[in-house]
């Protein structure tokens, strides 16, 4: 390892630890005012210095108690400076002393980040604003980050984000685990969100998007703070699962040359089998529990793709299988799609073609890309080639990955005429 | 925390009621503010007379304006209300879930600004 790598690879995980301290102690006095923006204005400085000093000198042996220390003094000049101005400065007072009584006991603050999180995700909050929100208050990520991470124009992003905290606030969304009979539902919304994130990163195969490239980590890493917090919910173990499965993929995704390889083709000795271990070990835990759920459906299904490295073919029964639950229980066409190419593997194209067909109807699937390029395959496989010509196209015209669609165009010139 | 709590239903379905659902439907809510009152949690209820009823009044450029009927006309109207004290949201929003009013129609849950 070079010393440029070196240096990277300390910086990151400076960054790291500094963001996970920021978060727990935004956490925490968040939890206590209800104030996400006075809590984020009262340790920003203090997380700015962290992210500046900690790559260079190294991190402290107690990263809380630190960004603590530098944030009571900058809250207490805050105070100080605001007294003179008699503005009404109480939640900073407030916070100064919290920070003061308990910075000699940094090792004990205790984590509230799941609480803050269940916050973000509140059905009162709008579905769209959840993930960024986590990102911020969890992650410490800026509004300009989030808002290109999500595509979003950064002034826009930045009011979301400020209407989202503010309702937090005057509306008293708690920062607490849900009551049991909420439990389910309410942790389904922080999933989402925590798979929203990674989906983001997942859409970036090679990276090459900065504003991109850590989402997926990101994703993944929030993904293992709600499964070590819930260790008992078997949605959190498998939503964790199906982020492992995914990751351990990543490098089979492209070829040297940077083009797409598709998951059937792709070269399992670059599939991280640490990973999968690990991903394998968290689905028996979630199924041991006796509660299915769509996230460990899914991670099942990805179990029975890799499954290949060692027998050289995917479980397709059982992938077909999966599918049909997992259809059962989503209504989505985006499934219905899968269950089809499944089927195609399991009794034949003509099949899987007639399932495509079942589909036609549903308006969301007409400029779905996925749809017209496994209907171009199965098509061409049955050896309509007209047909399968015209849906390549129409896939092609959909697809916005270049690699994606360089692709796609190669398989519709390869097709027998 | 306060909260109000706007309950709001279809009228012509209500004036199109039996007695008899009428009497179930008065019962209900003579239960749910009986289990508000005992929880300590009510500061305020009552149920309004029909829209119809309501003018609305507004001074625009120095003119008062009287005008007969509610502020807006909407599918679902304002039949009542309750204002509750509770620690959160989340306790709000499970009381409101519990009014007879939430499944007849929509229970719309407001933080009250406190007083300072």
């Amino acid at each position: 390892m070079t010393a440029r790598q070196d240096a990277g690879l300390s910086h990151a995980a400076a960054e790291a630890v500094a963001r996970q301290s920021y978060g727990k102690l935004v956490a925490f006095v968040a939890a206590r005012t209800r104030d996400v923006v006075a809590a984020e204005d009262a340790l920003s400085e203090a997380f700015a210095a962290a992210l500046a000093d900690w790559p260079t000198a190294g991190i402290p042996r107690q990263p809380e108690a630190w960004l603590l220390a530098v944030a009571r003094r900058k809250a207490v000049d805050a105070v100080r400076r605001r007294r003179t101005k008699d503005e009404a400065t109480s939640d900073l007072r407030l916070m100064a002393e919290e920070l003061e009584s308990n910075a000699a006991h940094a090792a004990e603050i205790p984590d509230e980040r799941l609480s803050l999180m269940f916050a973000c995700a509140h059905p009162a909050i709008e579905a769209g604003i959840r993930a960024p929100l986590i990102l911020q208050t969890i992650l410490g990520f800026d509004a300009a980050t989030v808002a290109s991470a999500f595509l979003v124009a950064p002034t826009t992003m930045g009011q979301r984000l400020v209407r989202a905290k503010q309702k937090i606030a005057h509306a008293g969304i708690p920062f607490r685990l849900p009551e049991r009979a909420d439990l389910p539902e309410r942790l389904e919304a922080v999933l989402e969100a925590i798979y929203a994130t990674f989906t983001e990163g997942w859409a970036d195969p090679a990276g090459t998007e900065a504003r991109r490239r850590n989402l997926a980590e990101e994703g993944i890493w929030l993904g293992r703070l709600v499964a070590s917090l819930l260790p008992e919910e078997p949605e959190a173990l498998g939503l964790l699962s199906l982020m492992l499965y995914a990751e351990a993929r990543r490098a089979a995704r492209r070829d040297p040359q940077g083009e797409y390889v598709p998951l059937g083709e792709q070269d399992t000795a670059q599939w991280d089998a640490g990973l999968i271990a690990e991903a394998e070990a968290l689905l028996r835990a979630a199924s041991g529990k006796g509660a299915l759920g769509r996230y460990q459906l899914e991670a099942a299904i990805q179990s029975a793709h890799v499954v290949r490295r060692l027998t050289g073919r995917s479980d397709w029964a059982a992938i077909e299988n999966l599918y049909d639950a997992l259809s059962a229980l989503t209504q989505s066409p985006v499934v219905a799609i899968n269950r089809a190419i499944a089927i195609a593997e399991t009794r034949g194209a003509a099949a899987g073609l007639a399932a495509l067909d079942a589909l036609i109807e549903d308006p969301r699937l007409a400029d779905y890309q996925p749809y017209w390029a496994a209907r171009a395959g199965l098509l061409a496989r049955t050896g309509a080639a007209e047909e399968a010509d015209r849906a390549y196209a129409l896939a092609i015209g959909l697809e916005s990955d270049p690699a994606v669609r360089r692709f796609l165009q190669q398989r519709r010139d390869a097709k027998p005429a | 925390m306060q909260y109000l709590l706007m309950i709001y239903s279809d009228e012509s379905k209500f004036q199109a009621a039996s007695s008899e659902s009428i009497t179930k439907m008065s019962a209900a809510y003579m239960a749910y503010t009986e289990a508000l009152k005992s929880a300590g949690v009510i500061r305020a209820g009552e149920r309004l007379k029909p829209s119809a009823t309501a003018t609305t009044v507004r001074i625009t450029d120095g003119k008062t304006k009287v005008l007969n009927g509610p502020y807006a006309e909407a599918k679902e109207q304002l039949a009542g209300y309750y204002v509750i004290d509770v620690p959160d949201l989340d306790s709000a929003l499970s009381w409101a879930t519990r009014c007879p009013g939430a499944s007849a129609g929509t229970v719309e849950v407001r933080p009250i600004w406190p007083m300072q």
